[in-house]
């Protein structure tokens, strides 16, 4: 069986999670451990008169209650990006509130009990004395002259943030013969993880160490932040490790607040603290995605050739600022807005808002999903306003294949791309000539149909750490690995990205089968514990294959030039005469060889080995740092079907082709395609994370409420990939976790205001909005 | 949740007298709620009183024109009978409408209606059919047996053992279901036969309610048309982050009209 760069191989990390064999932070008991339960704030917005656990504490099984007042000294809970380094408003996160509360759900003091039942009873017994205070939850109300201040500032905005030329796009309107104005709401959505955050922290006095387990994404990035910027804990003292973990999409990836507190604790008890969160606290706790209010304008010929571009949004920040909050409505956001068009002006600004609602942070695709939407929303009215048609106006404004690399109006420079094959590939596939067909047979049904198209490009593989750190980010965004050949010829390789579902323990070992012509079963890849892991920023935006990958190629390239030098001395030829290929280093022109598994033995065996050249041992690490960010591309169409007397839209068909470069997996790039377009879906049709309006309480608080798409909600998706290789980084390739869920928004609410003739509906498209518009547009 | 004694009932007489002695018992039948409430400790019952072994409250037998079917027959029971499926098709599409198969597998007709949850899907049924509901003690019209939302006609301590479905001539439930929990945010049973004429609604209200002039309408002109024209007021319906009461209302002469059409 080929299981190399391009076969579907099956994952071999499915035995153990379907056998029931995964270790994730729940599963992991620490001897002696206790238990630790979380009181979190009923109120919005709230000072605290006092804070009384005399009565918990006294509680059968408790073993210690911390509140605000204990936690004085521990540094709060720091952000990792400000918008060009500021200047932005920063106010203090503290693991535990101190004195106020700014969210439900906001920590208020913690219980660690001998089980998780005694914690939970004596938390209830925690008193607190709340001194409520009007709670601003929308953007509106937290922007309102006179509006309650969460923090000791003088409003509630965070920062003020602009890119691309404000007059070229002035200028750009100016002689527009079309303008096409849109105002849209992209919804906040709460990212559901399967598996509920949890974390362990231990200290070890024998050796003055610390121990944390936990749900992350990015274990090394946990290090760090809590490390050198909490509780002031030096590296080789820290180990963080995240073991399985059961998805993420971005909601864990940020570092919380409960990290801190159970790694502070654990040394403060002496046993280790284990945590883990109840599905309605992930609701109330975990960071929430999107929540955009934007207008956009869209400045064209009237023959729809795009002049310039308009983007004004605010964007919610929830009541503090989440690691990278501030990254995602900005560098991740308004760097796309170009889209794979070749609009010369665009100019767009955004403000960050406070608002007592839960921190906003990544969620899959993270600002892309935001940018593409509102484009292709706008290009597709457009289209409809100036009587184009959908693949038309699109194809007027694609960027020419000859064009690229194709520096774009708001920074980013994209280093490839074919758009026109893939659009009409896409539309081949969906049959878009046989539709007026299909739309006037659903007619008969008394159905109407509709058909929307999303043509996306986005930014993966972050990112060259000089251009991160011009921006704003507060760290580098390489990828390490290290990839060690055993003396008998088998591979165990540590990577610092971090699969929660992506499959990185089958894709990067076929890499490594590959390249070294070993066993695909002779590769292990080891992740999430960086006392095995040389470092690591982890796994999110899609980079773990064009960064991570990109390092496993980089050390691999060590590898196989370390064993042409072995080989050479074996084979007495000289090094440069060494060809390496099929897992034999031969003599060029010759039929002298020796096979891999012979030169790591020599390896670690070196008795006929050139020792006073080489050292022996067959280890190597590297470091990649991309050049450039990938841009993925492609176009998803949908159908609908609307039932005009409900409003209930049904997808009828899905078809889409994306340009991923390089594919290493196909099974698992359709996979995480198909799991893109389910998550797109959602927050179009099903998603509404809902808090009311004036108690801030969370309305959409359980999975009774808050509907995440399951299979009955999906058709069959027809999906293909094209392939233009990325040019920048020794695998080709681009990455392609988010693209669905990028793609998909668009396209089904560009389908349903097709089947029903408005102009906009907003997401989620429940039935009763759909139903709604069609009723006002009937009326008008 | 909270602490509570645990007793597994051997009969119904030693279920009704466990909780008579206990200060506040709750009855577990399949648990769909009961469980989810205690464990986000909403409620603290003193004593769980377990009828999963109660045999005798289980099974689906056809009786003097009726289907009777045992408080503790799951959904996926009634769903799958064929009694059930030749008698009353739309009792057997009703149940298959429930809430996902593990909740089916687990969910019991009488658990629900004891529960009375305003958006439960069995109400329409016990209303809509004209059911009798058997308890320990004595036989409740349907009328009679919904008196609120999450209220019953049932006593402290009394348990319904069974519920009597008159086999009717027609009927047919129509529901638009809550995308995430699937239950209704509109569900209505209509029904023609020996019992009269009945329209009933559930998860529009605070508890399933008929719809007399829809089913004045529909004795004399059993088609859709008649019940098209007849809308609810909205005042009153629920309202809530899936369905304003506007919405709701007019989901009722939808989902009414179906029903009507389905049922032939």
């Amino acid at each position: 069986m080929d299981t190399g760069i391009g076969a579907a191989v099956t994952r071999k990390e499915d035995f153990r999670f379907l056998t029931g064999q995964g270790s994730y932070t729940d599963d992991i008991s620490r001897p002696n451990q206790v238990h630790a339960v979380f009181v979190r704030s009923v109120m919005a917005h709230a000072n605290l008169r006092s804070v009384d656990a005399g009565a918990a504490r006294a509680m059968p099984g408790v073993v210690a209650v911390f509140t605000g007042d204990d936690l004085e000294g521990v540094g709060g809970v720091p952000c990792g990006f400000a918008p060009d380094g500021g200047p932005m408003n920063e106010p203090p996160r503290p693991v535990l509130a101190q004195g106020k509360v700014r969210f439900v759900g906001d920590m208020i003091a913690m219980v660690i009990a001998e089980t998780p039942e005694q914690a939970r009873d004596a938390a209830e017994a925690v008193y607190v004395d709340y001194d409520e205070l009007p709670a601003v939850v929308s953007m509106e109300a937290a922007m309102a002259d006179g509006a309650p201040t969460l923090h000791d500032l003088d409003d509630n905005s965070c920062f003020s943030w602009g890119i691309g030329d404000a007059e070229a796009t002035d200028a750009a309107f100016a002689e527009a013969e079309h303008v096409t104005t849109l105002e849209l709401v992209n919804n906040r959505k709460c990212p559901n993880a399967i598996e509920p955050r949890a974390a362990i922290g231990e200290f070890d006095t024998a050796h003055d160490s610390y121990t944390l387990y936990t749900t992350s994404q990015n274990p090394h990035v946990i290090r760090l932040l809590m490390g050198a910027f909490v509780l002031g804990i030096p590296e080789h003292k820290l180990r963080v490790v995240s073991p399985d973990v059961g998805g993420g999409f971005g909601s864990k990836i940020p570092h919380y607040p409960e990290e801190i507190a159970v790694t502070w604790a654990g040394k403060q008890v002496g046993r280790p603290v284990k945590w883990t969160a109840e599905r309605a606290e992930s609701f109330l706790s975990d960071t929430h995605g999107r929540d955009h209010i934007t207008r956009v304008d869209l400045a064209s010929t009237s023959d729809g050739k795009f002049l310039g571009l308009r983007v004004h949004t605010q964007a919610n920040m929830g009541a503090y600022l989440s690691t990278f909050g501030p990254l995602i409505p900005t560098y991740l956001y308004g760097t796309l807005l170009a889209g794979l068009y070749t609009t010369p002006a665009i100019r767009c600004t955004v403000d960050g808002v406070f608002t007592n609602t839960a921190p906003v942070d990544a969620e899959r695709g993270a600002g892309r999903p935001e940018a593409t939407f509102l484009l292709e929303r706008v290009v597709e009215m457009a289209g409809r306003e100036l009587g184009i048609d959908p693949v038309e106006i699109r194809r007027r404004n694609f960027i020419p294949p000859d064009a690229f690399p194709y520096q774009t109006p708001v920074i980013v420079q994209y280093d490839s791309g074919n758009y026109g094959p893939v659009l009409d590939r896409a539309s081949d596939l969906a049959d878009y000539a046989g539709f007026a067909q299909r739309r006037e047979e659903a007619a008969g049904r008394g159905r109407l149909r509709g058909i929307g198209f999303a043509a996306y490009v986005e930014a993966c593989g972050m990112a060259p750490s000089q251009i991160a750190g011009i921006i704003g980010a507060r760290a580098g965004l390489y990828e390490a690995a290290q990839v060690r050949v055993h003396p008998t010829g088998s591979v165990t390789v540590y990577t610092g990205s971090h699969s929660h579902g992506q499959g990185h323990e089958t894709t990067f070992a076929q890499i490594v089968a590959d390249r070294l012509g070993v066993p695909f079963e002779n590769v292990d890849v080891v992740h999430g514990d960086t006392d095995q892991i040389p470092f690591g920023m982890g796994t999110y935006g899609s980079r773990s294959l064009a960064v991570g990958g990109s390092a496993i190629s980089k050390a691999l390239d060590k590898i196989v030039a370390k064993g042409k030098k072995i080989a050479a001395h074996a084979l007495e030829a000289g090094e440069s005469d060494i060809d390496f290929t099929s897992g034999e280093f031969r003599v060029r022109g010759t039929d002298k060889s020796v096979g891999f598994g012979d030169v790591a033995l020599s390896a670690y065996v070196p008795h006929n080995y050139p020792l006073e050249e080489l050292e022996p041992g067959l280890d190597e690490g590297a470091f990649y740092d991309p050049a450039n960010f990938t841009f993925p591309a492609g176009c998803h169409i949908c159908e609908v079907e609307v039932d005009p007397e409900t409003g209930q839209a049904q997808i009828v068909n899905w078809n889409a082709v994306d340009d991923f470069g390089k594919v290493v997996n196909p099974m698992i790039v359709d996979g995480q395609v198909h799991g893109g377009i389910a998550h797109g879906v959602g927050q179009a049709l099903l998603e509404n994370c809902a808090y009311d309006q004036e108690s801030g309480q969370l309305l959409s608080g359980s999975l009774t409420d808050y509907c995440i798409p399951r299979a009955d909600d999906l058709p069959s998706f027809c999906i293909e990939t094209t392939e233009t290789p990325c040019p920048h980084n020794p695998l080709g390739v681009k990455g392609c976790g988010e693209a669905g869920a990028i793609a998909a928004p668009a396209a089904l609410i560009n389908a349903i205001t097709d089947a029903i003739g408005v102009a906009h509906v907003d997401m989620p498209a429940t039935p009763e909005k759909v139903w709604a518009a069609l009723q006002s547009a009937q009326g008008e | 949740m909270y602490e509570f004694n645990y007793r597994r009932a051997n009969s119904v007489f030693d279920a009704v007298e466990s909780s008579a002695r206990a200060e506040d018992a709750s009855y577990l039948a399949g648990g769909m709620t009961l469980i989810p409430v205690l464990k986000f400790r909403l409620a603290g019952p003193s004593d769980v009183i377990d009828l999963a072994g109660l045999s005798e409250l289980k099974g689906i037998r056809s009786e003097d024109g009726a289907v009777v079917i045992g408080a503790m027959t799951t959904h996926s029971e009634v769903a799958g009978s064929a009694e059930v499926r030749q008698a009353i098709p739309a009792l057997g599409d009703l149940a298959e409408s429930i809430g996902d198969p593990q909740v089916r597998n687990r969910g019991t007709i009488g658990g629900s209606i004891a529960n009375a949850d305003p958006a439960a899907d069995y109400p329409a049924a016990v209303v809509g059919l004209g059911a009798t509901v058997h308890t320990n003690s004595r036989a409740i019209g349907a009328d009679d047996f919904f008196t609120g939302m999450f209220e019953t006609a049932l006593e402290p301590g009394e348990l319904v053992t069974s519920v009597s479905f008159p086999v009717p001539d027609r009927a047919a439930y129509m529901k638009f279901p809550n995308p995430a929990s699937r239950y209704a945010i509109v569900g209505v049973m209509v029904s023609q036969g020996n019992g009269g004429t009945r329209v009933a609604v559930t998860g529009a209200g605070g508890s399933v309610f008929r719809v007399p002039e829809m089913e004045q309408a529909l004795v004399s002109n059993f088609s859709p048309e008649a019940v098209a024209g007849i809308s609810v007021s909205a005042d009153g319906l629920n309202e809530d982050i899936h369905a304003s009461a506007e919405y709701r209302a007019h989901l009722v002469t939808v989902m009414a009209r179906r029903a009507v059409a389905a049922a032939g």
